[in-house]
C-alpha cells in the first residue's frame, strides 16, 4: 500500500467530484420538479391523471437504476433523432442527467405525496372556503407546508442519489469513482485509489446524513 | 425514424452456437435470481444478528453493529463491489489468492464477489429493519419473558424475534426487491446476468428497443408478483392485535 500517488492526482479527482455533484444536483432539482408534478397528478381528482402517474411510479420503482442509465444512454440519441428529424449528438452526460431526473422523480413523487397527505384536511377546507382555486390552494397553502415537513426525507433521498451517481461508470462518464479508478490504473495503484474513493464517499454521505438528522430534530414539531 | 421494429428477434439465432436471444435472457435471469437468493440469505442471517446486536443491553456490542451499519450504508454499492472484486482478493493469503484468481473460473469468482458484496450491503439495511421491529414490540413482552426466567438468548429467539419478523415483512420485502434490482451491478464486473445479456442482445441484434423492453418487462413482472405474494403472506402471519390485521 502506497498512498503517495494520491496527492498529485487530486486535481483530477476534484474534477470528477464536480461531475458527481453536477449529476446529483441536476438529478435532484429535476427529480423534485417532475416528482412534484407527478404527485399532484396522483392526488388530483381526475382518475386518469392519477392512474398515469401511478403507473409511472410503479414502473420506475420496479426496474434497476443501472438499467435506466444504460437504456437512456443508448436510446436518447435515437429518440431525439426521431423527434427533431436530424442527428443531434447527445453526450453521455445529458442522457445520464435525463435518466436520473426521470428515475428519481418516481421516488420524489412518493415523498411529496406522503408530505401533502400529511397536511391536515382542514387546511384544504379553509383554502376552499376562502374561494381559492385548486391551483392556488396547492401553490400557496398545501405545498409550502408539505415541503417544510418533507425536507429531511428529500435530503436523505439526495444522499442516496449522491451515492448512486457512481453508476454512470457504466457509460464511461468520468465522475468521482471513475476518475479515481483511472488515476489509480495509470500508476498501478488501483487498490489505494479505491480505498480513497470509498473513504471520500463515506465521509461526505456520513456527514451529510448526520446533518440531516440534526435538522430533523430541529424541524420536529 | 429508420428503426426496424422486429419483435420476433428473440427467437432468432444469436449466431453463437445454436442459441436464440431468448436463451440468453433465460440464462441471464437465472444468474439474476441466483445472485439475489444467495445474497438475500447472507443479508437475512447477518442482518438479523446485527439487528439483535443493536438492541442488546451492552454498549460495546451495539456500537459494533452501529459502526457496521454506518459503514455499509454510506459507501456506494459500486465502490463496495469493486472493493470485493479487485481489492479483497489481493489481501488474501497467497494460497487463497491463487485459488481465487487462477483456479476459479471468472464467472464463479465474479459471482462470489457479487454475492458477498450484496449480502453484506443489504445486511446493514436488514439490520435496521430488524431493530425497528424489535423496538416496535411492547416492552412488556421482554419484561414478561424475563419474569418467567428466560435467559437473554431465549428472550430473543422465542419471544422477540418471532414477533418482530412478522411486523417487518413489508420493509423486508422491499429490501429483497432492492437486492433483486441491485444485482444488476454484477454486469459491471462481467457476470452475464439479465442486464448484461440485455446489453449484449441490443448490440448483437441492433434491436435496441425490443431488447430493453423485454428486460424491463421481466424486472417489472417479477417485482410486482413478488410484492403481491408477500402481501398475501403478510396477511396470513399478521400478529393479531399488534397491527391492523387485514387493514390496507
Amino acid at each position: 500500500m502506497d498512498f503517495s500517488g494520491v496527492i498529485p492526482a487530486i486535481p483530477g479527482l476534484w474534477n470528477g467530484m464536480i461531475m458527481t455533484l453536477q449529476l446529483m444536483v441536476m438529478g435532484v432539482v429535476g427529480g423534485i420538479v417532475l416528482g412534484t408534478l407527478l404527485a399532484l397528478m396522483r392526488l388530483s381528482p381526475s382518475k386518469w391523471l392519477s392512474r398515469i402517474a401511478g403507473a409511472y411510479v410503479n414502473y420506475f420503482r420496479s426496474i434497476p437504476l443501472l438499467l435506466v442509465i444504460t437504456w437512456f444512454y443508448l436510446a436518447v440519441p435515437f429518440v431525439l433523432r426521431w423527434i427533431t428529424g436530424q442527428d443531434t449528438p447527445v453526450g453521455a452526460f445529458t442522457s445520464c442527467v435525463v435518466a436520473f431526473m426521470m428515475f428519481e422523480a418516481a421516488y420524489f413523487c412518493e415523498i411529496v405525496r406522503a408530505g401533502v397527505q400529511s397536511i391536515s384536511r382542514g387546511q384544504m377546507g379553509a383554502a376552499q372556503a376562502l374561494g381559492m382555486t385548486y391551483g392556488q390552494m396547492m401553490r400557496l397553502i398545501i405545498l409550502p407546508q408539505a415541503f417544510r415537513k418533507m425536507t429531511p426525507l428529500l435530503l436523505q433521498q439526495s444522499i442516496i442519489l449522491f451515492q448512486d451517481t457512481s453508476l454512470v461508470y457504466t457509460v464511461g462518464l468520468v465522475d468521482f469513482l471513475n476518475s479515481a479508478r483511472s488515476s489509480g490504473d495509470i500508476i498501478g495503484r488501483s487498490n489505494e485509489f479505491l480505498i480513497v474513493a470509498g473513504l471520500v464517499y463515506f465521509t461526505i454521505s456520513f456527514a451529510a446524513s448526520r446533518l440531516v438528522k440534526l435538522m430533523q430534530k430541529r424541524l420536529a414539531v | 425514424m429508420n428503426y426496424n421494429w422486429d419483435w420476433s428477434v428473440f427467437f432468432k439465432s444469436t449466431g453463437v452456437g445454436s442459441e436464440t436471444y431468448l436463451d440468453w435472457y433465460i440464462s441471464g435471469l437465472g444468474w439474476t435470481i441466483g445472485i439475489s437468493i444467495v445474497a438475500w440469505i447472507i443479508a437475512l442471517i447477518l442482518g438479523s444478528v446485527l439487528g439483535v446486536m443493536r438492541t442488546v443491553p451492552n454498549r460495546i456490542v451495539s456500537t459494533i453493529a452501529t459502526v457496521y451499519v454506518e459503514t455499509f450504508r454510506n459507501v456506494p454499492l459500486l465502490v463496495q463491489l469493486f472493493i470485493w472484486y479487485f481489492l479483497v482478493p489481493d489481501l488474501l493469503p497467497d494460497n487463497l489468492q491463487e485459488w481465487y484468481k487462477q483456479d476459479l473460473n471468472p464467472t464463479t469468482s465474479a459471482f462470489l464477489s457479487v454475492v458477498v458484496c450484496l449480502g453484506l450491503f443489504t445486511a446493514a439495511r436488514v439490520c435496521e429493519q430488524v431493530r425497528t421491529g424489535i423496538q416496535a414490540l411492547p416492552r412488556g413482552q421482554e419484561s414478561a419473558a424475563r419474569a418467567m426466567g428466560f435467559k437473554l438468548p431465549q428472550i430473543y429467539w422465542n419471544v422477540l424475534l418471532p414477533q418482530a419478523y412478522r411486523i417487518i415483512i413489508p420493509p423486508l420485502t422491499s429490501e429483497f426487491l432492492n437486492v433483486f434490482k441491485n444485482s444488476s451491478v454484477a454486469s459491471l464486473i462481467g457476470l452475464m446476468e439479465l442486464l448484461a445479456q440485455t446489453k449484449q442482445t441490443a448490440e448483437f441484434s441492433a434491436n435496441l428497443f425490443e431488447a430493453f423492453t423485454l428486460a424491463t418487462l421481466i424486472y417489472f413482472t417479477l417485482n410486482m408478483s413478488l410484492m403481491l405474494f408477500m402481501r398475501l403472506i403478510e396477511k396470513k402471519v399478521a400478529v393479531p392485535g399488534l397491527i391492523s390485521v387485514g387493514g390496507k
